[in-house]
């Protein structure tokens, strides 16, 4: 089973993406931004970082990478897609999730081991987990306040698109506390903390993030 | 040489923390008299020769597909810069 991990210039957490891939039994496979092919990966993961140095906006210029003219409607066609942090970011800019990411409210970057509801285990990166389940993985960011019109807020909540909230505390402004959402048809998450970072005793708080790669894992086998 | 001026500006329901960043510290250097401030975006773009119509639309094209973000921005004005830099 192969999974991609794009790597487009200024990507800091593509090698741990790809570690956790192996983690969890999968074969990584490493995607460029300037090569507009998908070599044929059974899902993708848009890793973390500070792409094209965050200019403009946070994952505005990586939307439109030769590599997004061929995940963009991968992903619309069914394509299991996870976008962490500055993936989340570009996968908002390139509208394949709703909502955008803003600066956080006190303007500070944060560092944290951050508590998280599993809200929805309908997607093809949360089935492995429990519905309801709190799990606590690595938090970084500066820009990670999902923000998004009342209407689309409210279509979220009720088509059960809200797929982590935020447990103690909001840490960044969040509209309704929300940490992480997914399309309509739930091939397609996005989220601002980082599970590749907790799949390893020794590193990270927790071994929580193993079960979004064992979750994909089993989508793309059609199990 | 001619020029296209672009201004993009966070949507007023938008929170703009730079903008409250600033708003917090003008009044540190006696600067007291302003409500609020927001801040926004300029995008220069020259061209070859005088500004037409198509470098306009060009422009718009730009300002609506990659220089805002529609959910959290508007773009202000795509407007032609004058020659005395207004």
């Amino acid at each position: 089973m192969k999974i991609g991990v794009i790597t487009f210039p200024g990507s800091l957490d593509d090698h741990d993406a790809m570690r956790a891939i192996r983690v969890a039994g999968g074969d990584a496979v490493s995607l460029w931004h300037g090569d507009a092919d998908l070599h044929g990966v059974d899902a993708v993961v848009v890793p973390g970082g500070f792409s094209y140095g965050d200019y403009l906006r946070c994952g505005a210029i990586a939307r439109f990478a030769p590599v997004m003219d061929r995940l963009i409607p991968a992903a619309q066609g069914g394509l299991p897609v996870l976008g962490i942090c500055n993936g989340f970011q570009v996968l908002c800019e390139s509208h394949l999730l709703p909502g955008a990411l803003t600066p956080r409210t006190d303007q500070r970057f944060y560092c944290n081991d951050q508590v998280l509801k599993v809200e929805s285990t309908s997607t093809a990166w949360t089935s492995a987990y429990d519905e309801g389940a709190e799990i606590t993985v690595v938090h970084k960011n500066g820009e990670g306040r999902f923000v998004a019109d009342e209407h689309t807020l409210d279509e979220l909540e009720g088509e059960g698109r809200v797929v982590f909230r935020y447990v103690g505390g909001n840490p960044n402004g969040s509209y309704r506390d929300i940490a992480g959402v997914t399309n309509e048809r739930g091939n397609v998450v996005g989220l601002m903390p980082h599970p590749e970072h907790c799949v390893e005793e020794g590193y990270g708080p927790s071994l929580d993030g193993l079960a979004f790669f064992t979750s994909v894992l089993t989508a793309a086998a059609g199990v | 040489m001619g020029h296209v001026v672009i201004d993009v500006m966070p949507k007023t329901e938008i929170l703009d923390p730079q903008g409250q960043a600033i708003a917090g510290a003008l009044p540190r250097l006696g600067i007291d008299q302003f409500a609020d401030v927001r801040q926004g975006k300029r995008f220069v773009l020259a061209v070859d020769g005088d500004v037409t119509q198509e470098h306009l639309a060009q422009a718009r094209a730009a300002a609506e597909k990659m220089l805002s973000n529609p959910v959290i921005e508007d773009v202000v004005s795509v407007r032609v810069l004058e020659a005395d830099g207004r």
